[in-house]
């Protein structure tokens, strides 16, 4: 049952994922990126991360995904790109040879190292309810990098609304 | 039978190598910002992973600081491309060397 779960949501992220980087409209690869996210936050509830799944609908699919589609439409980059022009000769198919590169790497380094790891399948979930023992772990050992992460939000939302102000010098 | 710890990173190595070919393949720097979520997200599933196999917490609590990371960036990262594309409409990457020495 669980290696079922396993497999679809495994399609579901890789087959999200290539629809981002092949899709020629904007709005269609934000959608295949939904189709990703909501496939690792299936992993995320198999592997008994409930909080950081719930996490993962609500900001990154709610969220980012939202406002990704809200700066396509505002910017009518919603027109197909047309992808049959190569300003750099050779740019794809070395970068397909490189990024296939890298995944056997990446893929053949955890492929070697799996006995350090041991034989078991993934181990049991701790006593404590998830969200209780995320909650201890944040506000008791990481408490000073979770106010740190408040002070870059504020940081990140003030720098925008400065980046995208509109100058008027008509007025003045 | 189960899936093993093994398996969820041989998928999240998948996830960030299609990640960092659509970095280098499209010009789209909307796209573009999408692949690096894509890789933030592989990296994401690793940390799970390992998190769960050796039952600590601390690695779903980097997940938690990941996000509010990439939400952040996000954020920026748009502002910056809004205030490019008002200024140039339809530009690429390939467009924007003008920052270059």
């Amino acid at each position: 049952m669980e290696l079922v779960v396993f497999v679809l949501a495994s399609a579901m992220v890789l087959l999200g994922a290539v629809g981002v980087i092949a899709f020629r409209n904007p709005v269609h690869a934000a959608l295949g990126l939904i189709l990703t996210l909501f496939g690792v936050a299936v992993h995320f509830v198999s592997m008994e991360a409930h909080f950081l799944a719930a996490v993962q609908v609500i900001v990154y699919a709610g969220a980012i995904v939202v406002l990704f589609l809200f700066v396509i439409m505002l910017l009518g980059v919603d027109r197909a790109e047309d992808l049959s022009i190569e300003p750099l000769r050779l740019q794809r198919p070395v970068a397909v040879v490189l990024g296939v590169g890298i995944t056997v790497l990446i893929a053949g380094a955890v492929v070697r190292g799996a006995d350090t790891l041991g034989r078991e399948t993934v181990a049991d979930a701790p006593g404590d309810s998830n969200i209780r023992a995320l909650a201890r772990s944040l506000y008791s050992d990481h408490v000073l990098a979770f106010e740190l992460t408040s002070v870059l939000l504020i940081v990140a939302v003030a720098g925008t609304v400065i980046l995208t102000r509109r100058l008027k010098r008509s007025e003045g | 039978m189960e899936p093993t710890t093994t398996s969820y990173l041989v998928l999240a190595a998948l996830l960030f190598g299609i990640g960092a070919t659509g970095v280098m393949i499209r010009r789209n720097p909307l796209v573009m910002f999408m692949c690096i979520e894509l890789m933030l997200n592989a990296v994401n599933l690793t940390f799970v992973a390992l998190a769960t196999r050796f039952s600590d917490i601390d690695g779903q609590t980097a997940v938690f600081f990941v996000m509010v990371v990439a939400a952040a960036e996000v954020v920026v990262g748009l502002g910056i491309i809004i205030s490019i594309m008002r200024r140039r409409p339809g530009s690429t990457v390939d467009d924007l060397a003008e920052l270059r020495g």
